[in-house]
């Protein structure tokens, strides 16, 4: 699992960064009712890099991510997301977006009536041209990487909160996405299942050539990051490059 | 090859079967649902079945005439109520080309008192001339012999058994003997005939018993001529002739006519078919209520799990289909129990009431034509509901 974060980061770009936000605004409410969320942010993710977000409660963490993860519509300032911009985009190229985008949950957020395998296969089920069995077989393939081999056939229910974490992981990343966008994926999980996850997230990301930004109020794994970026009252206030930090761990 | 490979590639493209998924990963709701299903469509059959159960059993007698025109009265508005006309009239169609043969029809119903408990209760008693064809069932010539004998009677061995156990005495080669309208007749031989809506069992006897059992009959009056014609006849023509060269005291009818004259009589002048028809409505309702609450907290309870789908990058249609496709697997699984349930339930009204009451493809169609739509609406109801899946409101 130990990947080069620097041969990633250089890998070759396809026309720019993953993620580009210039003076990104967001109200919430109208009228008197009306409250600013994000103040002008600007932020660039770009492919294989790993960015954590962190910030205090009800800062716009989230708000920020629902935003780049195309499932709000932009109201003011310019969001690109894999090439494409968002501000004034419409329902259906959000949809489509959101194909290339794997998103991990705080909750699990699997669904209850289908098997972890199943789950997984919801994920690669969005991979045009493929088989049946091809698609399943990519699941399969997922839950291994993400040491769940022996439990293809559980239904969430029977398992445990880091499995269900993991089976969410193996489902974001079978659609082969190129941004993953994850919401505090640990806060469900005890410190050393919440490590592991956030290293296998990582390694598994980078094996993809895949961008990443994670909202975490978790310090334990703030050094997985290529980049910390805080967040305080809707505006980024600093950015960390924490690569010479990693490199030195690894 | 091509349409193999088509399905080939159809089949190695298909997803995972979520609706199917859905509904089987939830038995309790699956039960209540096509519990729910299969009443409604248990209530339709029955009620449509007694309905055209009803309506085909007023015409039992009527489909047994040998008859190509029938003559009626004016006046008669069904078979329970018949009036007489002249049986000359029925003469004078002699004298058209194509008519072949006629037979003139006694028809009352009578009170026949049970020879075992002594009550009585009215049956359909028809008179006619011994020698003259009556019903196309040949049989019926060789038996009617014994009606000259006047006081002879045949006895419909279908009847309901409240007249007494008529048909087994007589096989026991007892001899049967019982009164109508207080006269003594002696039942001298067995038909099959079937009972009607109007009727609960008939019996056949000779005009001249008929005239003594009923001495008030204006003499030469009839209430039902039968008219047969000459092979390849246009019968719709010989009726338009003679109904234009008789006077208005009788109306000619084709067989067919004839027989939607009863059951018109049924269908218009009483309420059975709006009964049965919104007995057959409360059932669809029902039905449709139950689907709906259904499919309806089926979608509610899953709509984070819809809303993280959508998130994924799954289409809106995507997931209207599946909540589609869980009204169509309803109401085909809610259908199959019905329909069997429906043939076992005809068999028992078959027995308990000689109502000719069966399935046929017409009522086996148009009741799961209407499970169809009560659970693909229920469903579109339904599919309301997933426009409150957000998927920005699931992180
Ligand atoms: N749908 C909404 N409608 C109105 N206000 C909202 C909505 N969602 C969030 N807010 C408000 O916007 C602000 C930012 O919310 P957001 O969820 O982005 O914060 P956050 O940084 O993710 O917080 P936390 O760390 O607690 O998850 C909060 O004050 C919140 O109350
Ligand atoms: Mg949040």
């Amino acid at each position: 699992m130990s990947v080069d974060p620097l041969a990633t980061a250089t890998a070759p770009q396809q026309g720019g960064p993953s993620v580009a936000l210039r003076g990104l605004s967001h109200w919430y409410g109208s009228g008197a009712m009306e409250r600013q969320v994000l103040q002008g942010i600007d932020l660039e993710i770009h492919p294989g890099e790993v960015v954590l977000l962190t910030g205090p409660s009800g800062c716009g963490k989230t708000t920020l991510l629902t935003l780049v993860g195309a499932l709000r519509q932009v109201q003011e300032g310019s969001v690109r997301v894999l090439g494409q911009e968002l501000l004034d985009s419409n329902r259906r190229q959000r949809q489509r977006l959101r194909r290339q985008i794997g998103m991990i949950f705080q909750g699990h957020n699997l669904l209850g009536f289908l098997s972890a395998e199943q789950n997984v296969q919801m994920g690669s089920d969005l991979l045009p041209d493929l088989g049946y069995r091809a698609r399943r077989d990519q699941a399969r393939e997922w839950l291994r990487a993400v040491g769940l081999g022996d439990h293809l056939g559980k239904l969430p229910h029977d398992l445990s909160g880091g499995q269900k974490q993991r089976v969410a992981i193996a489902r974001a990343l079978a659609s082969h996405p190129r941004l993953l966008l994850a919401d505090e994926p640990t806060a469900a999980l005890d410190s050393r299942s919440g490590r592991e996850v956030v290293e296998l997230l990582r390694g598994l990301a980078r094996e993809q050539g895949c961008a990443v930004l994670m909202v975490t109020h978790d310090p334990r794994i703030l050094d997985v990051a290529d980049r910390l970026v805080r967040m305080e009252d809707g505006c980024l206030q600093e950015q960390e490059d924490m690569r010479p930090l990693v490199n030195a761990t690894a | 090859m091509q349409p193999l490979a088509a399905l080939a590639s159809l089949w190695s493209s298909r997803r995972i079967p979520m609706s199917w998924l859905l509904l089987t990963r939830q038995p309790a709701r699956l039960a209540v649902a096509l519990a729910g299903i299969s009443f409604a469509g248990i209530l339709m059959f029955m009620q449509f079945g007694f309905r055209d159960g009803l309506f085909d059993a007023s015409v039992t007698i009527h489909k047994l005439f040998d008859a190509d025109l029938v003559l009626l009265s004016p006046r008669s508005s069904s078979s329970v109520s018949m009036a007489g006309f002249p049986r000359r009239r029925l003469v004078q169609t002699l004298a058209d080309p194509d008519v072949a043969g006629i037979t003139p029809v006694h028809w009352s119903l009578l009170l026949w008192r049970n020879p075992q408990t002594r009550a009585t209760r009215s049956l359909l008693t028809l008179g006619f001339e011994p020698d003259d064809p009556l019903f196309t069932d040949p049989s019926l010539a060789a038996k009617s012999q014994v009606l000259t004998q006047r006081g002879r009677v045949l006895f419909d061995e279908l009847s309901r058994p409240e007249f007494g156990p008529v048909a087994e005495w007589f096989r026991q080669g007892r001899q049967v003997e019982s009164e109508i309208s207080g006269k003594r007749v002696r039942v001298a031989g067995l038909v099959a005939l079937g009972t009607s809506f109007g009727a609960d069992g008939n019996l056949l006897t000779s005009s001249e018993t008929y005239l003594s059992l009923l001495p008030d009959t204006p003499p030469g009056s009839i209430e039902v001529g039968l008219i047969r014609l000459r092979p390849g006849s246009d019968v719709a023509a010989v009726q338009r002739r003679l109904q234009a060269a008789l006077p208005q005291d009788v109306r000619v009818y084709t067989k067919q006519g004839f027989i939607n004259f009863e059951m018109n009589y049924w269908r218009d002048s009483t309420s059975i078919g709006f009964i049965f028809t919104l007995g057959a409505a409360m059932g669809f309702i029902v039905g449709c209520v139950i689907v709906y609450q259904i499919l309806y907290s089926d979608v509610s309870d899953h709509l984070p799990e819809y809303a993280t789908l959508m998130a994924m990058g799954y289409r809106l249609s995507t997931l209207l289909g599946v909540v589609a496709r869980e009204g169509f697997f309803l109401a085909i699984l809610g259908y199959l129990p019905a329909y069997a349930a429906g043939e076992g339930l005809y068999v028992l009204v078959r027995n308990a009431t000689n109502l000719p009451v069966g399935m046929d493809t017409a009522r086996a169609v148009l009741v799961f034509a209407l499970i169809l739509v009560m659970c693909m609406g229920s469903a579109a109801l339904a599919m309301r509901r997933l426009a409150d899946a957000d998927p920005a409101e699931i992180f």
